[in-house]
Order: C-alpha cells, then sequence, then structure tokens
C-alpha cells in the first residue's frame, strides 16, 4: 500500500498574452493509502489541476509529488484515471474498453476475459460485455469507465467529476457504487466534484480548495463515507450532522464565488 | 414526409432522411429537361450542341458493342477506373502518413503545412507538361496526377482525424499502460478513421473530376481520352456518353463507401 503526497507544489500557467495564472500556490499534502479523498471548491481553485499533477498529466512548476516515496513524473498505471464523459473508446465494445489495460499490458486472452467477466459483475453490467458503448445510457457508461480504470488493478483511483453529467438519481446510485468500491478494494481514490453534498457523502477525508492562488483552504475528515453503505443514503444525507456540515461548506464555498465576483468587478 | 408529431420539423436533422421517391423524382426531372430541350423539329439546342435521347442512347449500345476507334467502351471504363483506383490507393498511402506527421508533430506541421498549402490549389492540368517530361507519356504521369488529385484531401483528412482526438481519450490510455506505439494503434488511428473515410469519399470525387486531364494525352483508351478525342470530332452524343457513365461510376463508388462505413465504422459521430 503506498501513501500519496504532494509537497510544496506550485503551479503557474504563462498566459499566451503574457502574465501568468497562479492555479496552485504551495499545496502540501499526505494521504494515507486507502482514503476516499473529496476536492471541493469553486471554479479556477485548481482541484482539476490538482488532479492531473497527480496523474501525472502535468509537471508542477515548483514542489514535488510522490507515490509510496517514487516520484510521479508522468501518466502510469498505478493511478487509474476517470474522467466525466467521452473518455470510452466508442470503437470499441464494453468488454473491449475493460480489457484495454490488460491488453496493452500484453495479457493473454484468457486472463483479459476473466477479468472483464469480474469486473462486469462488480459494476453490475452483467450480460453487457458485447453492447456498443453509445448504446448504453450516461450511468452505464460511467460503470465502464470505472471497470476499465479497475482492470489493471491500479492503486490510486483518480476521477475528475465522474458524475457530474449524470440526472440526479442515477447519480446517487452511482455515488453507492463508489462507495462500495472504495470498501471493497480498499483503494485510494482521489474525486473532484462540484457537488457540496457529494464531497460530503463520498470523502472519508476532504479537502476544500480556494482560488486566487488556487490552494487546500480547509481540511475535514468525516464519518458519512464509512457508514455511507450501512444506512440509507437519502437518510444519511438528510441527518443533522450532515446539513450542519452541507451548510457550513455551502456557506464557506458562496463567500469564496462572491469574492470572485467583487474582484472582477473591480478589476473592470 | 414524416407522420411525426413534431412541431418543429424545419433544421431538424433527423427529420432529413433520404427519400428515395424524390430520388427517383429528380432524374425524371433531368430526363424530361432533356426531352424538353431536344423537342420538336426545332429543338433549343441542336444536334451539333447537345444530342439527343434517343440518339445517345443508341450511341451508348454502339460504344458498348463496337466501340469507339476500336475501343469498347468497357475497355474505356476499365482504363479510367484502374487509374482512378492505382491513383487514390497511393493518394492515400502518401497522405495518412503525412497527414499524421502534421496531426501529431509541430515541427512536422511547421515543415509540411507551407507546402501543403502551396501546391494544393494548383490545377493538375496545369501540371501535364511536366509530369510527361518527369513520367514519360505512358500510364506513369497519368496515375501521378490523380495520385495529385487525391493525395492533398487525403493529408488534410488524415490530419484533422488525428487533431478531433479528445484529450482525455489519450490521456485515459497513457493511464492504462500503453505506450506512443500503441496510443498510435489503438487510439487515434480508430479515431481517425471516420474523417480518413470522408476524405476518400472527397478524393474518388476530385480523381473522377480529374481524369479527362489526366488523359488529355499519350492513351486510347479511357472515358477522359474518349470525352475528350470525340469532342474533337464534334461526337456530342459520345461526349454525353462518356460523362454519364463518369457520373453513374462515381454515384455507385460512394454508395459503395457508405455501405462499407456502415459496415467498419457504426460508431461515426457517436463519441
Amino acid at each position: 500500500m503506498k501513501d500519496l503526497s504532494m509537497s510544496n507544489v506550485d503551479m503557474v500557467y504563462e498566459l499566451p498574452k503574457g502574465g501568468s495564472v497562479h492555479a496552485l500556490s504551495d499545496v502540501s499534502f499526505g494521504l494515507e493509502a486507502g482514503r476516499l479523498l473529496t476536492l471541493l471548491g469553486p471554479s479556477g481553485c485548481g482541484k482539476t489541476t490538482l488532479l492531473n499533477i497527480l496523474a501525472g498529466f502535468l509537471a508542477p512548476t515548483g514542489g514535488s509529488v510522490s507515490l509510496g516515496g517514487e516520484p510521479i513524473t508522468g501518466p502510469g498505471q498505478d493511478r487509474g484515471m476517470v474522467f466525466q464523459q467521452g473518455a470510452l473508446f466508442e470503437w470499441q465494445n464494453v468488454a473491449q474498453n475493460i480489457a484495454f489495460g490488460p491488453k496493452m499490458n500484453r495479457k493473454s486472452r484468457s486472463s483479459r476475459k476473466k477479468i472483464v467477466d469480474d469486473l462486469l459483475g462488480t459494476v453490475g453490467l452483467q450480460g453487457f460485455g458485447d453492447k456498443a458503448i453509445y448504446e448504453l445510457s450516461g450511468g452505464m457508461q460511467q460503470r465502464v469507465a470505472l471497470a476499465r480504470c479497475l482492470a489493471n488493478d491500479p492503486e490510486v483511483i483518480l476521477m475528475d467529476e465522474p458524475l457530474g453529467a449524470l440526472d440526479a438519481l442515477t447519480r446517487e446510485k452511482m455515488q453507492s457504487l463508489v462507495l462500495k468500491l472504495w470498501k471493497e478494494t480498499g483503494k485510494t481514490i482521489v474525486l473532484v466534484t462540484h457537488s457540496v453534498e457529494e464531497a460530503l457523502f463520498l470523502g472519508d477525508q476532504l479537502f476544500v480548495m480556494a482560488p486566487r492562488p488556487g490552494r487546500i483552504e480547509k481540511v475535514y475528515n468525516l464519518p458519512f463515507a464509512e457508514v455511507g453503505l450501512d444506512v440509507d443514503p437519502r437518510e444519511l444525507k438528510a441527518s443533522p450532522e450532515f446539513i450542519e456540515k452541507r451548510e457550513e461548506l455551502l456557506s464557506m464555498i458562496w463567500g469564496m464565488e462572491e469574492q470572485i465576483m467583487g474582484h472582477e468587478e473591480g478589476g473592470v | 414526409m414524416s407522420n411525426s408529431r413534431k412541431t418543429v420539423t424545419f433544421g431538424d436533422p433527423s427529420e432529413v432522411k433520404s427519400a428515395p421517391l424524390w430520388n427517383v423524382a429528380s432524374v425524371a426531372g433531368l430526363l424530361l429537361l432533356w426531352w424538353y430541350i431536344k423537342k420538336g423539329t426545332e429543338p433549343i439546342l441542336d444536334d451539333k450542341t447537345f444530342p439527343g435521347m434517343r440518339e445517345t442512347w443508341d450511341t451508348f449500345f454502339e460504344l458498348v458493342h463496337k466501340g469507339y476507334r476500336r475501343v469498347t467502351l468497357w475497355e474505356h471504363t476499365a482504363a479510367s477506373l484502374t487509374r482512378v483506383i492505382k491513383g487514390l490507393i497511393y493518394g492515400t498511402i502518401i497522405g495518412i502518413p503525412v497527414g499524421f506527421a502534421m496531426g501529431l508533430s509541430r515541427v512536422l506541421r511547421g515543415v509540411f503545412d507551407p507546402i501543403v498549402e502551396l501546391l494544393r490549389p494548383i490545377p493538375p492540368l496545369a501540371l501535364l507538361p511536366m509530369f510527361i517530361m518527369w513520367f514519360g507519356i505512358g500510364e506513369a504521369s497519368k496515375v501521378n496526377m490523380l495520385v495529385w488529385a487525391s493525395v492533398w484531401v487525403m493529408i488534410i483528412a488524415a490530419r484533422a482525424g488525428v487533431l478531433g482526438v479528445r484529450g482525455s481519450k489519450v490521456h485515459a490510455a497513457y493511464s492504462l499502460g500503453a505506450n506512443k506505439w500503441q496510443i498510435l494503434r489503438y487510439v487515434i488511428l480508430p479515431n481517425a478513421l471516420p474523417d480518413i473515410f470522408t476524405g476518400v469519399r472527397v478524393a474518388l470525387g476530385v480523381s473522377w473530376g480529374t481524369l479527362v486531364a489526366a488523359e488529355l494525352t499519350g492513351t486510347d483508351t479511357g472515358l477522359g481520352s474518349m470525352i475528350f478525342v470525340a469532342s474533337r470530332f464534334f461526337r456530342m452524343d459520345i461526349v454525353v456518353t462518356g460523362i454519364i457513365v463518369i457520373g453513374f461510376i462515381g454515384v455507385c463508388m460512394d454508395l459503395f463507401m457508405r455501405f462499407l462505413e456502415a459496415r467498419l465504422i457504426p460508431w461515426r459521430g457517436k463519441g
């Protein structure tokens, strides 16, 4: 089991017309293996940048990132990635999409088939193996994306608003699936979301991020994810503790949004 | 006509389907127009300007059975078809790698961009003298003219296909352990196939359009050559027959490509 850590990470984007954007400023944290971290914050707070740095798609302009003590210098299959949508390969069917990672690793046909069969069961898509991606609903496509990422048995799963494009009911079901996968596999998960409720419900740990420059504003350790599978999710989300936290976070983020608006009006 | 209860149909692409009835009507309309301009004893266009339908029909059978200048219509067609297909194959074989290179590398894009943009607009006919000097009067210069006609289309189509890949697909593949070669083979190539197919269809059209220029000299066979020679002897019936055959083959090839497309890339437009 490998811990994820960032120390003093800075990310500055140079703009083509001059000037620069400070997307992340002096971000440091350590995440123990097996935790589920949610990243929450207003647009422009750098949460997706942070995720892309963890994935290795972006190299930070300062500081260091590591997984299990090994520095992260590029994308790797120890860190699986789930995107919002459109990242599945529509020229392959469901089973081929899930088998993509093992195929790239030149696993045998029979072992690929076993992995696919197991994972179709895990994400609740038995019998859908030979369906085309574009025949599936949005929620089912995200199930395929989860299965595809699990097929390589990564240490960490990075999720960039994986449920953002789904309708409210499907989204709730998928949240429970994420929790189930987390519990069953014990993998480290980092999930970026815009939804306060989702961040609270899924986050065993939650970072509230703030913009200009992007930074971690507040860290919460939360009890909800731990019990989320054992109780009715709606009941949990209606409990006083949950509501209290939700309002606290909402007012914090609204505060930030207002500051941004004020800032922009001042700038104009 | 649609029997749906939609109140808004104008601008709705799903309401614009193929309509065989209207296809037939449009062909019938053309024939009617042809009949009209040749009607009566003093037609709008005389026989020197445009042949009659009956005359063209007879000419067609004469060309099939006896041929023009001892070459049958079938031999003309086979010669042209061979040249067009050869030109298209070479054009595709050269065009796809160049287009991919331009879509994948900043340096190569910088190098090839001015070449492609400068050479693309040159009409093949303007190149004929040079091609004959370089490749001789025989087949090679003709096929190379057709390569010229298709290669730019294929380069641009392949480049568009590569540049159209969604970043998250490439990222996902890297995170799943793919190397650069595998990204090219399993992500970028299949993603570019719909654009490449469109390119082949466009290139086919351009190639048939270039045929007459390609077969202008140095050959007795080919529909383009037949049309050109016949036009010098004012055999408008043969010219029009040749034009109709070229058009007909063009339609058949496009239908064939659409059939292949539906079979080979059913995911088109569904990413």
